[in-house]
This record gives C-alpha cells, sequence and structure tokens, in this order.
C-alpha cells in the first residue's frame, strides 16, 4: 500500500510542477533520470532476477523508438498507441532472442542482442521510408493537452512508465515468479527438478524486458526532433544501463531506481562540467568497481549494513 | 502390484560414447529398487533420463501407463517423480525452508501459510527444524543431503530416486538418512536408491538392479546379485 | 545475371580476408572456446595491439615487427588478468555469470575510451612496402595489403595449431577445459595452465592487431563490429576446436565479400551478427565443436 502511495504523491507532485512556470531545463534532466529508471528496471527483470546480461539494450530502445516513428508517419498514431506498438514488437524480439538462446549458455543470449544492434540498425539504414541513414526531422506539436509545453507531457508519459516498470518488476518480485526465477538462478536443473518451468519463466522475462526497453524508447523521436539510426543504435548507452542495475543492486526493485537516480544525476554532472568522454569512462570504471568489489550493489551494502 | 516406471530399451550416447545400452527396467509401485555399478556404467545418466535433464536417443520411458518422452523435466516432476542430486544442489540464496516453498509452490500449488506448514512440517520429520531460517551455506554435508530429500518430498512424488544421497557419509549419519528413505516408503512412495554403499544397499532394496558399461548385468534379491561373478567382476576386476 | 569474373574476385578476396578474421579471432577461440572465459574484450584487446603498432610505427617500425615485439608485453598482461579474474570470479560460483559478462563488457568501453582519450576518435593507418599498391592477376587487382595480412595470419594460425596439438603444455591447454582433474592428477596445476593459454590468447592478439592495422585503418569503435566477427568464427568453428577457426574465418570471409560485391557496404556489417544468429539457432555446435 505504501508503494501505491509514495507513486500517487510522486504523480501528482510532477503534474503540478509541469503546470507550473518552472523552467524547462528541468523538464530535459526529468525526461532523462526517469527513463533511466525505466531502462534500469526492465534490464534488472532479465538480469538481476533471470541472471539473463543484455548487452543489446540500444536495440531494444530504438527499435521502440522507430516503432512509434513507423506507426506517427503510417496512421498518426497517438503517443499512447505508439507506445503499446513498441511495447508489442519489442516483446516480441525480446521473446525470439530468447527462444533463440536461453537453451544455450548466456553468454550466447548476451552476444545475441549485440547482434541486434548491429542487424537493426542496419535495417534502418536501408530503409527510407524511417529516415534512413541521413534520419528524420520531427515537429513538435506546440502543446500537450493540459500541458504548456509537449516536453512537459512527455515527462508525465515517461513517469507513468517509470512507475508501471517499478509495478512490475515488484510485483514479479515478490510472487511466486520471482521466487521460480531465483531458483533458476541458483541452480536450473535442482529448479526444474522442483517444478519449476524454467524455459517459460526465461522466457517470460525476455518477453517482458524486452517489451519495457521497447516502452522507454517509443517517446524518444518526439523527445529529441530528431532520430538517426547510427546516434541511436549505439552500443556506448548500454554501459549505463547496465551500470545502473548493477550499482544499485540487482536482487531487488529498489536497486535499479537508486541506481539510475544516482547515476543519470552524475552523468548529467560530469557531461555538463568535463566531456562525454570522461563520462562513460566513470561510468565504465564504476561498473567494473562495483562487479568486482561489491556485486550486491547498494542494496547489498545496505543489507550488510544492517545486519552487522 | 501394477507398474509403476518402465523403461524400454532407452539408449543414449555422447557423442561416440554409449552411456546406456538399450537398457530396459521395470519399476512396481511401493518397490524399494537398489540401482548399483561401478563409476561410469551410466547410473547417473539413466536416471537424468528418467527426471527429463536429458533425452534419450531411442527406447521409450513411461510412468503410470502413459509415456513421458515428451515432457520436459519440470512436467516429470508434477506427474510425481522425484530426484535428489549427487552433490547437492541447494538453492544457495534461499533460507532452508525457502528451498521447500518452491517445490510446494510449483508442484502443489501452495503458498503463504499453507505452504508454511507444510514446509515445517516436512523439516521437522527429517530433523532440520532447528536451520529452517539458515542460508544452505551453513549446512553441513549430512544437513545438505536431508535437505535434498526434504526438497524432494515437498513434491509429495509418487517414485523418488535418491542418488548417492549417502555417499561421503558415516555410520549414524547413514542411518539418519536410510531411515528417512524407510519412512517415505511406508507412505506408500516408491523408492529408486543409489549407492555405492553395500551394507546400506543390502539391508534397504528388496530388489536390486546392477549396472555396468551402460547395461544391465543382473537383476535379482540383493543375496543373489552381490553373489553373481559379473557383478563381482564389474567391481572388482578380473 | 551474376557476372562469374565478379563471383570470382569476390571470393578470392573472400579467401583472403577470412584467414584474416580466423587470425583475430584465434585467442578468443583460446579463451572462450578452451576456457570458458566470457571474453566480450577480445576485439577490444586486438584494437589496443592495432594502436599499439601504430605507435611503434612513430619510430620508424614495421607493424609486422612491431607486433612481434609488443607480444611478450602482451602475453604478461593476459596472464596476470586471468590471475586477477579467476580469483575474483571463478571461485564465486553460479551468480559470478551475471558478474563475469558485465565486468568484461565494462572493459570493452573502458579501453575504448581510453583509446579515444589517448589517440582521438580519427583513423589511423600504418605505412610499410607492402601496404598501397596490389597484384594484379589478369583482370583482378589483389592489394597487397591483403596478401600479406593472409599471410600473416596463416602463420599464426599454423603456429598455434602445432603447439596445441604438439607439445605437452599445448595439450594440457587443450585438456583443461574438459578435465581439470586429470592434469591435477599429473601434477599439472590447472590454473597456471589456463594463466599460459590466456597469456598466449593475449599475445596472440598483439600480432593480429598489427595485422589489422595493416588492412585497414583503425579507430576505437571498431572493436565493436569485431565481436560479431570473432565470436561468428568461434561458433562456427566449434567451441573448442581452435584448427576449425580457419575454415570457419575463411567461410564468413566469402560470405561477407560476397553480399559486399552483389549488395553493398550498406549490408555487409550485418552478415557476421547474422549468420551468428542463424548458428546459435540451428546449429550451435559449429561445424566441428564438441
Amino acid at each position: 500500500m505504501k508503494f501505491w502511495v509514495t507513486c500517487a504523491v510522486l504523480l501528482s507532485g510532477v503534474v503540478a510542477l509541469a503546470v507550473s512556470n518552472v523552467n524547462n531545463y528541468v523538464f530535459f534532466a526529468g525526461f532523462v533520470v526517469l527513463q533511466s529508471i525505466v531502462l534500469a528496471t526492465a534490464w534488472n527483470i532479465l538480469g538481476g532476477y533471470a541472471g539473463y546480461v543484455n548487452f543489446g539494450i540500444p536495440a531494444f530502445i530504438g527499435a521502440g523508438a522507430y516503432t512509434a516513428l513507423g506507426m506517427h508517419l503510417w496512421i498518426d498514431a497517438s503517443l499512447i498507441i505508439q507506445i503499446l506498438a513498441a511495447s508489442l514488437l519489442c516483446g516480441i524480439v525480446g521473446f525470439l532472442v530468447g527462444a533463440l538462446t536461453v537453451r544455450l549458455r548466456g553468454i550466447f543470449f548476451s552476444i545475441a542482442t549485440v547482434a541486434l544492434v548491429f542487424i537493426f540498425e542496419t535495417i534502418v539504414m536501408n530503409t527510407p521510408f524511417l529516415g534512413g541513414a541521413a534520419g528524420m526531422q520531427l515537429s513538435r506539436p506546440e502543446t500537450g493537452g493540459v500541458f504548456p509545453t509537449y516536453l512537459r507531457m512527455l515527462v508525465v508519459v515517461m513517469l507513468l512508465l517509470a512507475i508501471v516498470a517499478v509495478a512490475l518488476a515488484r510485483y514479479v518480485q515478490d510472487s511466486y515468479i520471482g521466487k521460480g526465477l531465483k531458483a533458476l538462478r541458483d541452480s536450473e536443473e535442482a529448479a526444474e527438478c522442483c517444478g519449476v518451468p524454467t524455459l517459460k519463466l526465461k522466457l517470460l522475462a525476455c518477453s517482458l524486458s524486452g517489451a519495457l526497453l521497447g516502452a522507454a524508447g517509443a517517446p524518444l523521436p518526439m523527445y529529441l526532433s530528431y532520430i538517426e539510426p547510427v546516434s541511436t543504435f549505439n552500443l556506448l548507452y548500454a554501459v549505463s544501463a547496465i551500470a545502473m542495475p548493477i550499482i544499485g543492486g540487482m536482487s531487488h526493485w529498489i536497486g535499479p531506481v537508486i541506481g539510475a537516480i544516482l547515476l543519470s544525476s552524475l552523468q548529467q554532472l560530469v557531461t555538463v562540467t568535463i566531456s562525454s568522454e570522461l563520462n562513460v569512462l566513470v561510468v565504465g570504471v564504476l561498473l567494473v568497481l562495483f562487479v568486482v568489489a561489491a556485486p550486491d550493489g547498494i542494496v547489498g551494502l545496505y543489507k550488510r549494513w544492517k545486519s552487522s | 502390484m501394477e507398474i509403476l516406471l518402465k523403461v524400454d530399451s532407452v539408449t543414449k550416447r555422447f557423442g561416440g560414447f554409449t552411456a546406456l545400452n538399450a537398457v530396459s527396467l521395470e519399476v512396481r509401485r511401493g518397490e524399494r529398487l537398489g540401482l548399483i555399478g561401478p563409476n561410469g556404467s551410466g547410473k547417473t545418466t539413466l536416471i537424468n533420463c528418467i527426471s527429463g535433464a536429458l533425452i534419450n536417443e531411442s527406447g521409450g520411458i513411461s510412468f503410470n501407463g502413459r509415456s513421458i518422452m515428451s515432457l520436459p523435466a519440470y512436467q516429470r516432476t508434477r506427474q510425481g517423480i522425484a530426484r535428489s542430486f549427487q552433490i547437492p544442489r541447494p538453492f544457495r540464496s534461499m533460507t532452508v525452508i525457502e528451498n521447500l516453498l518452491i517445490p510446494l509452490a510449483y508442484v502443489r500449488g501452495f503458498s503463504g501459510g499453507k505452504a508454511d506448514g507444510c514446509a515445517e512440517q516436512i523439516l521437522t520429520s527429517i530433523g532440520l527444524a532447528a536451520k529452517a531460517n539458515q542460508l544452505c551455506s551453513h549446512l553441513t554435508q549430512v544437513e545438505l543431503r536431508k535437505l535434498e530429500l526434504a526438497r524432494a518430498m515437498a513434491a509429495e512424488p509418487q517414485l523418488l530416486i535418491s542418488d548417492e544421497a549417502m555417499a561421503g557419509l558415516a555410520g549414524t549419519e547413514i542411518d539418519e538418512v536410510l531411515s528417512i528413505l524407510h519412512t517415505l516408503n511406508k507412505k506408500g512412495i516408491t523408492i529408486i536408491m543409489i549407492e555405492h554403499i553395500m551394507q546400506a544397499v543390502m539391508s534397504f532394496s528388496e530388489r536390486v538392479i546392477c549396472l555396468d558399461a551402460g547395461q544391465i548385468i543382473c537383476q535379482g534379491t540383493p543375496t543373489e546379485v552381490v553373489a553373481d561373478p559379473y557383478v563381482q567382476r564389474a567391481y572388482l576386476g578380473d | 545475371m551474376i557476372s562469374l569474373d565478379l563471383l570470382l574476385e569476390a571470393v578470392l578476396f573472400g579467401i583472403l580476408l577470412g584467414g584474416f578474421y580466423a587470425a583475430v579471432s584465434l585467442g578468443l577461440s583460446v579463451s572462450f572456446g578452451l576456457l570458458d572465459v566470457p571474453n566480450v574484450a577480445h576485439p577490444a584487446v586486438l584494437v589496443v595491439g592495432a594502436y599499439g603498432a601504430f605507435s611503434l610505427g612513430k619510430y620508424g617500425i614495421d607493424p609486422i615487427v612491431a607486433g612481434l615485439l609488443l607480444t611478450p608485453l602482451f602475453f604478461v598482461a593476459g596472464s596476470l588478468f586471468y590471475k586477477g579474474y579467476y580469483i575474483i570470479f571463478e571461485r564465486r560460483g553460479q551468480s559470478a555469470a551475471v558478474n563475469g559478462l558485465a565486468f568484461f563488457f565494462g572493459v570493452v568501453f573502458i579501453v575504448e575510451v581510453v583509446l579515444v582519450l589517448w589517440y582521438g576518435v580519427d583513423q589511423r593507418s600504418a605505412k610499410a612496402p607492402y601496404i598501397g599498391g596490389s597484384l594484379e592477376l589478369g583482370e583482378i587487382r589483389i592489394p597487397y595489403r591483403l596478401l600479406s595480412a593472409f599471410g600473416v595470419a596463416l602463420v599464426i594460425s599454423v603456429m598455434l595449431s602445432l603447439y596445441l596439438s604438439k607439445t605437452f603444455l599445448g595439450r594440457a591447454i587443450k585438456a583443461v577445459g574438459q578435465d581439470e582433474e586429470a592434469l591435477r592428477l599429473m601434477g599439472v596445476d590447472p590454473v597456471r595452465v589456463k594463466q599460459l593459454a590466456f597469456g598466449i590468447a593475449t599475445g596472440v592478439n598483439s600480432l593480429a592487431g598489427a595485422v589489422l592495422l595493416i588492412l585497414a585503418p583503425v579507430e576505437p569503435t571498431i572493436d565493436r563490429i569485431y565481436i560479431g566477427r570473432t565470436f561468428c568464427v568461434v561458433v562456427l568453428a566449434g567451441l573448442g576446436s581452435v584448427s576449425g577457426t580457419l575454415t570457419a574465418g575463411l567461410i564468413l570471409g566469402v560470405a561477407e565479400s560476397i553480399v559486399l560485391m552483389f549488395f553493398g557496404a550498406s549490408w555487409s556489417p550485418a552478415v557476421a551478427f547474422g549468420l551468428l544468429l542463424i548458428l546459435l539457432g540451428f546449429r550451435p555446435q559449429g561445424l566441428f565443436g564438441r
């Protein structure tokens, strides 16, 4: 109950902010932080709960973005439809990649997701309808419903997505699905012998994770007013998306949220003050540091501190 | 007595190596069957084929009169086949009682208080109740073995296959595990016991099958099998 | 109508390119195929090797010589790195799988960014008498750099194959992935053997990196496409088959070359990754895998 109350409070707070006269920069930053929460949470459903590492987050985000674009160009779809279409497509992609590789070792799933990044980029480059290699400019509508600007509406939408993502992660974690995933991570063979349908659970995690990633990507074309394949399908974004849940802690749904808020705030700071290369270096080093020294993340450190 | 498990001419190969060569056997409901054989004779491979961890190339396996060949491992468990592992595979990130909640949820559909109660009952019956809320890393060898059996018991199986549950245990520990298996059998659970400890196999089994190099070389009462010259040669060499 | 001449030229280029792909995948074939280390950073180290050869090139050192000079350095670095990896990860067990993958992924980008900060994003190339200019065979022009890349690649492949099959330590390396116990019983420390193997895998990358530099200009993000190419070759060969790497490389080289010739450069990056996905779906054991 506490969870939903907190969400309701957050939602009303942000909506109030959005209709107010506050500076626009807050919303640009807010969009990025909220999107990071969705990405980190979505990644963790598959990575933290099921143990499969998705390197190809840009493929899913990009597919979501381009699906949204496609729907917009083809049938002038509203944002809701764009998001639903993106989720559906990316959910299916997640399912297919899983079906292809989860019978093999985990690393093959990861490499397959890298393959997706390149393959999707290649497909988009060769598809003039979606802008091809040159990309496409988009004009944002002037206002967003009750909100003064379209951007502010996008931020509220992203907050809703974040709430949905975290609620789903929380449900999966606490339900018997989460327990089954935990069992299959500890020992897949033993889990099967305890009646856990390991293949089905893995595919469920793949689909859910993929769908949420796609949903997070759908608002991107409108947010940027511009989209092109090279920067969209840039493997670099995967480093942050993986670092956030690892730093925050993969065992609990709050971990990715903590990691996302901390890291995306830090990134805004570093990029603004120094350079974007240093930004990647900092994220990469933090990732490696946590994996080596604190693999249970901040959540793990907190648990240890509490029990000592 | 009815046939519970029927293994019909099962062959399993790994590349060029034939681990099981047209093995056939039957297990009657309520029976205590011992499965012996030197290392590498195919005992664990046979168990893996029955439980669904491996798929045999040819031959059939049926349970309760129906073929289970097309069923994945988790469904065979739900049909009533449970097994323990030679090297215990507890769910290390969970406590002892949480380990039992998994089969209780996934095989029997229990949750909440009902599952907790059932789990506690099982732990008490095998003497692990005191460690219910501890992580598996704090368990001794014999306790891990008992947890393996407890997890199998939680699935309320019709057939329990115990794979060297007593390996590496001493004196009283062996008796503890044996008595758990006897209790289960008295409740009507059919048991296949794979063991190297001859004394245990002899005293426990009604019938013994000896495997060597992927084939059954002898079947019969424990006394008959142990006295068989082929069996003796398999274990002791020429 | 597909011109037979063009097809022949594509196949020829493909074979030469394929030999090169085999050479750059050898290290991965050992570190991942034999040792089971999820070494996605292999292509990144390859690129470091290329830049190493480039740096030495500024002092007038020939790229191949530079590669050879750096090999001992890479070997030592690889051995030490593996020891660290072993202590941190292989002792942890199941959950380490996620951590190991995340670790190497982080390393990939740390390497990439350091290269960008040190060398900048511009393309770098090498100069040597065998780079530039081509051999003319009738209608076909084969660039010398392709021939020399193929030549060096062939030598590295053959030598590594011989080492692994004829020497005691080489055979120990082949065995360590499958039966550590047996090695231990023979008095051989499996961890030391794995360290040796990983060192060799990294050392080979130094020379292979020099070959990469000879073949084409390099820039820091070039490691990404090589993730696809090297893993495709290693999976196609079959995990555990180092000798199969050459065949697999040739197949990939020819496939990419044909796509490049008839469908254009905008489709060729997808070939390696596409082939890899098909393999994973239908024949994950590859050609010669166990």
